[in-house]
């Protein structure tokens, strides 16, 4: 069996729709690492991201519900208006979705702050007690819109769109990896820039640093060091939500218990991978974005799926020790060099 | 007529847990002078200047600036009031670049993007108004600490301040950075700004400042012109005795080799050699001194002798057994000492007790135990008796040490690594921060613990200390030994200073023959 494994793997990986679907992987993972980036330049490990994902995930799937149903009315499918309302009705629910599952975990972020900023509690305590909350409170939350402990299937909510990019969209190979995702992947690229530009460019972003590297050193020169952390923490909640909302209205559209899958802490490995900075961070997130695509891909060989399903962490454990073996020998090799 | 700039007023400062740090102070200052504040370690002197500052806001007591009472709850408040205050540890960001720490609170803005082009210029124009000589695109974490103080009164006063705080600014220069810091302070007193100044050294206060106001157990207890007294009345005032600056000391009788440094070689983790090859002997019953400009590997042995820091090449032998790759645990039970010039960082755990701290070296051993449990009232017992031997100012035992005054935590080090039973000490600026009675006392202490057969390093960035202390001493310069001089005493400063700045070297063979066997 092995040499057959083999080859069959290969023509797995070898493929333009693997290529594809590590974009779309690595989008959730990407988002939640650059919202723990922000966070931890301003010195809190927000470990909440997976709590804060799951919860907008919900939200963006409940929220656009409703709201399209609303926007519906009593239509239905043989009106004669149906056709002409729908499309609008689509469109409000996933921009509704969005909006409310994004605020959703900005709000999560900044009650994260308050406990930890404001009441003193211990950070890793209060992020995990989050995460925690999120795990049973989206199963409660989602029986009580949908009637159901598992899936919002019965829900009908809404996606974002799908973008076709022209031009590349014709080029054969790269079109297919590139061309015709959904706008989330778009954004989370863009996003990139954007927190490179928020953490090193603006003074809030300097602020931050600084605050994050010595909250004295600010505050004797009148930095407001909790309303710099509050701020983070916004923002670190924004980038969050974007990768809740991700998830369960960009490929689908339903809502499943769980369905972060650890994809908040994943997205915390590779920014301490990346040592926080925003391009380390994004290279480290697509590593293990693609581990977590070859973990699906594998999935339809005779492999047993507990193993393939571990693949990812496994992935971002091996990241990790890498990296510190890595910084080690660095330094030792450095001063024996010099040494001789 | 001088014109008075500041005056605290009867200030009262009771700390949260009761102990009364400032008890009626008056403090007045004329505009344009440099004012010294003194006292022993714990007299108030920083607690003070926090409330001068709004960090601690006082129980009682009224401060007036310029004629009129002002309230200063916070630094923000203080700094819009004229006063600027360089911390006796630093407030700096180091990963950030100089003008991003002067203008870090207050960032110029271009199209909503902090502007640094602008920040770099409201630094270096500071930089020269003030005559502060530092670059202003140098990341704050590549520089000497000299430099540092300068970004930090840079930060003072591009924010408008006209009186300007210093809290023992001098504690961690050398020689050289601190002329060249009294030279700035005198300009920019001649440009109009009023300076109060904190220092343990008196000859720094006779040649820099114009008045002085003592400190002595939370209260002011005198004032006077600088050029009427002597140091030797200043230390009176401050101590309430006579203080004898200089130590009595017999010749030493060395004995046996106790630490053996053979072809030592470190490199920082960028790959920098600090540590150039050297080699050296401590005997038994002597003190080696090691002079040096401060940043030329001095730390660096220290750390690599007590196991604290992995050395590339060479070998430490203590009492014939190598020290390489030990646990610190083992080596200090070979009786090897520290006093590590980071007292924050390896000294103290600041948040424990001073209990805590003087056993945190012994309390595994089974003198200190009671089958599976502490023996509460054996510790107990060793702790009040290091207190009380020691001189260290707290109410209780059982205080943090981050709640002692700067002074007192180094008591605590220095207590802990002298009561031991050491066969070797390590003592890296034993004295830094400490008053002239409490240095009077650990350098007895250090004579004393050579006559009873200890060998002591002894590294010190103060002269007249390495000059007094030791008996026979190395300088360093640039990772290397520039000079072995076997009898201390035969050594002038201008050749010791010759040697340090590299300007004078020895031959070889002269600096080999401190490696004895
Ligand atoms: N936060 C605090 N809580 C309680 N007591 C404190 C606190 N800070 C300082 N103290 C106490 O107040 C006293 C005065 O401390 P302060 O730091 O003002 O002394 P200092 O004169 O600056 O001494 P040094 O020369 O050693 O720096 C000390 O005995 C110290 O233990
Ligand atoms: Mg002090």
């Amino acid at each position: 069996m092995g040499e057959g494994l083999f080859s069959q793997i290969f023509d797995l990986l070898f493929t333009t729709s693997f290529a594809a679907s590590i974009l779309r992987v690595t989008t959730p993972i990407l988002f939640a690492a650059l919202g723990g980036l922000i966070a931890r330049r301003c010195g809190i490990m927000n470990l909440a991201l997976e709590g804060m994902m799951l919860t907008s995930a919900l939200t963006g799937v409940v929220v656009s519900a409703f709201v399209r149903k609303a926007v519906l009315g009593d239509l239905m499918p043989a009106d004669a208006a149906y056709e002409a309302v729908s499309g609008r009705a689509v469109a409000a629910g996933a921009a509704a979705g969005f909006l409310a599952g994004v605020l959703c975990s900005v709000l999560m972020g900044l009650f994260l702050a308050y406990m930890a900023v404001q009441l003193k509690a211990n950070i890793y305590l209060s992020g995990l007690a989050i995460n925690t909350i999120s795990t049973g409170g989206t199963v409660f939350a989602l029986y009580l819109a949908a009637g159901e402990k598992g899936m919002s299937s019965s829900l009908n909510s809404c996606t974002m769109p799908v973008i076709d990019i022209p031009i590349i969209k014709d080029i054969p190979i790269i079109g297919e990896v590139i061309s015709g995702h959904n706008i989330m992947v778009y954004f989370a690229l863009l996003c990139v820039p954007l927190v490179y530009y928020i953490v090193m460019r603006t003074s809030t972003g300097l602020r931050i640093r600084a605050v994050g590297e010595n909250p004295n050193a600010a505050e004797s020169v009148g930095v407001n060091v909790k309303k710099v952390q509050f701020q983070a923490m916004a923002l670190s909640g924004l980038f969050c939500g974007f990768g809740g909302v991700s998830l369960s209205m960009g490929y689908v559209s339903f809502f499943s218990r769980g369905m972060t899958a650890g994809k908040g802490f994943i997205g915390m490995s590779a920014m301490n991978l990346g040592n926080a900075t925003p391009i380390g961070t994004t290279i480290a997130a697509f590593l293990f974005g693609m581990f977590d695509a070859m973990a699906n891909i594998l999935q339809s060989l005779s492999v047993p799926s507990q193993f393939i399903a571990s693949i990812p962490y496994v992935a971002t454990l091996i990241g990790l020790i890498v990296f510190a073996i890595q910084t080690d020998r660095k330094t030792k090799r450095l001063k024996e060099k010099h040494s001789k | 007529m001088p014109e008075e700039i500041l005056l605290m007023d009867k200030i009262t400062k009771v700390y949260p847990n009761g102990f009364v740090a400032n008890k009626d102070v008056t403090l007045s200052i004329n505009k344009g002078e440099i004012h010294a504040l003194v006292g022993e370690n714990g007299a108030g002197k920083s607690t003070l200047m926090k409330v001068l500052f709004g960090i601690e806001q006082p129980e009682e007591g009224k401060i007036y600036i310029k004629g009129k009472e002002v309230k200063i709850n916070n630094p923000l408040e203080a700094i819009a009031n004229g006063v600027g205050m360089v911390h006796q540890h630093f407030m700096l960001v180091p990963s950030l670049t100089v003008a991003e720490n002067v203008v870090l609170g207050m960032e110029p803005k271009k199209n909503g993007l902090f502007d640094f082009e602008e920040a770099v210029r409201i630094t270096e124009e500071a930089v020269n108004k003030y005559n502060l000589k530092v670059s202003a695109r140098a990341k704050v974490e590549d520089l000497p600490v000299g430099f540092k103080q300068k970004v930090e009164i840079i930060k003072a006063l591009v924010r408008g301040a006209e009186i300007l705080i210093l809290d023992e600014p001098t504690a961690v220069l050398t020689p050289q950075e601190t002329a060249e810091l009294f030279v700035e302070l005198k300009h920019l007193r001649d440009q109009g700004h009023t300076i109060v100044f904190i220092s343990h050294k008196l000859n720094e206060i006779k040649e820099l400042c114009d008045r002085l106001t003592v400190l002595r157990l939370g209260k002011s207890v005198g004032k006077a012109i600088v050029a009427d007294v002597t140091e030797q009345e200043i230390s009176k005032m401050m101590v309430g005795r006579d203080v004898v600056l200089k130590v009595e000391k017999t010749k030493a009788e060395p004995k046996e080799t106790v630490l053996k440094v053979r072809d030592l070689r470190i490199a920082s983790d960028t790959g920098r050699t600090i540590v150039d090859n050297i080699s050296f002997s401590v005997r038994k019953g002597e003190i080696l001194g090691v002079a040096g400009v401060e940043g030329n590997g001095q730390s660096q042995i220290s750390e690599a002798i007590t196991g604290l820091l992995g050395f590339q090449n060479g070998s430490i032998t203590v009492n014939g057994v190598d020290v390489k790759g030990k646990s610190i645990r083992r080596i200090r039970e070979m009786g090897v000492s520290h006093v590590s010039e980071d007292r924050m960082t390896y000294g103290v755990a600041a948040t424990s007790g001073v209990k805590d701290n003087v056993i945190s070296d012994r309390y595994y051993k089974k003198e200190f135990n009671k089958g599976l449990l502490m023996d509460k009232k054996k510790i107990e017992d060793l702790s009040d008796r290091l207190i009380k031997e020691f001189l260290i100012k707290c109410d209780d035992r059982d205080r943090a040490v981050k709640m002692l005054s700067g002074g007192n935590m180094q008591k605590v080090v220095v207590a802990r690594e002298f009561s031991n039973n050491p066969k070797l000490v390590i003592a890296n600026q034993p004295t830094r921060g400490i008053d002239v009675g409490a240095t009077e006392f650990i350098r007895k202490r250090l004579v004393e613990l050579r006559d009873e057969g200890t060998a002591v390093l002894l590294i010190s960035a103060d002269l007249n200390e390495v000059l007094e202390l030791s008996d026979s001493l190395i300088v360093m310069n640039e990772g290397h030994i520039a000079a072995y001089i076997p009898d201390a005493s035969s050594i002038s400063d201008m050749e010791l200073g010759e040697y340090m700045l590299g300007v004078k070297k020895q031959t070889p063979e002269e600096i080999a023959r401190v490696a004895y066997d």
